[in-house]
């Protein structure tokens, strides 16, 4: 299909500059654009007859690697503290 | 306020039936690594590419110390442990338990579906059987005209009689006047001819009929004794 109605995953990785550039990163935009993602995943992992334990450790792992990200500084100054 | 200008049910969009949820989700390998991913290397590496990456990505973390080990790492690490083993204990009992009540509700669902179409089918066959009825009521209505013709003959019937009873009193009554007047007339006139030679017989012609009475009588008491 047309490049712009195309989802990221079908992008291939030379018109990734112009599919960026015909996104909309207005508000409503983004809020769309999230609540799709979340939508899709839902649907695939969360809303299934048959679902394991696929659907929410993503979820945890997403969080562990996100506080750990956000956390760094600390943890990066208690090993410097610790190993010298 | 209706806004009168909006055009309501265009399109064929419609909430029910609502299509069914798909029987398994998207595949994850390891429990949090989708398969999309294992895919999407193959052409490329093959099938330890992935493992690779995972592998050489852990290791440069650690040296580098981009990812610090500290006592939050053993309690992570005891804690997947016990997760883990959790999962692949109980998981399918749980499983097992979820999917019975995935089935009593939609047992219960189907149920009342029966249920209604059930009932909704015995009424279409009552209300086919009251149509039926309502043919037969031609036939209530023709025997009610045939009593009520009935009656009205009877009436009539009875009313005649009626008419021919009254017409014959008064002409029964008429001739019993003409009888009562005749014998009347007729009494009357028998009294008056009575009364009339009564008085006609005066005391000489009494005398004389009585004389000759007596003459009779001696005459047959001669022819009597005569007799005897």
């Amino acid at each position: 299909g047309p490049l712009s109605q195309r989802p990221l995953m079908e992008v291939r990785l030379g018109e990734l500059h112009a599919w960026i550039s015909t996104c909309s990163f207005s508000a409503q935009g983004l809020l769309g654009a999230a609540q799709r993602a979340w939508g899709s995943y839902c649907a695939k992992y969360i809303h299934v007859k048959q679902g394991g334990p696929a659907g929410i450790s993503m979820l945890l792992a997403g969080y562990c690697l996100l506080s750990y990200g956000w956390n760094y500084q600390h943890f990066s100054k208690a090993s410097y503290f610790r190993n010298s | 306020v209706l806004h009168t200008t909006r055009p309501l049910h265009t399109t064929q969009q419609s909430l029910a039936p609502v299509p069914p949820l798909p029987e398994k989700g998207g595949e994850v390998r390891h429990g949090f690594i989708p398969e999309e991913f294992f895919q999407f290397l193959y052409p490329k590496t093959g099938v330890t590419g992935p493992y690779m990456l995972g592998t050489g990505l852990l290791l440069y973390l650690l040296s580098k110390e981009i990812y610090v080990v500290n006592h939050e790492t053993a309690a992570a690490a005891c804690i997947l442990t016990v997760i883990v083993y959790a999962i692949k204990k109980f998981g399918p009992d749980v499983a097992a338990f979820a999917d019975k009540l995935n089935e009593e509700k939609m047992a219960s669902a189907l149920a009342m579906k029966n249920d209604t179409i059930q009932t909704l089918q015995t009424a279409i066959e009552e209300e086919k059987k009251e149509q039926w009825r309502a043919e037969g009521h031609n036939y209530l209505f023709d025997a009610k005209r045939n009593n009520v013709a009935m009656l009205l003959e009877a009436n009539y019937r009875e009313r005649l009689l009626t008419v021919y009873n009254e017409v014959k009193k008064r002409l029964d009554y008429q001739v019993a006047l003409q009888n009562l007047k005749r014998q009347k007339e007729q009494d009357h006139m028998i009294q008056w001819v009575e009364k009339n030679v009564v008085q006609s017989i005066t005391p000489q012609q009494q005398k004389e009929s009585i004389a000759k009475c007596i003459l009779d009588l001696k005459a047959l008491s001669k022819s009597a004794h005569a007799t005897v």
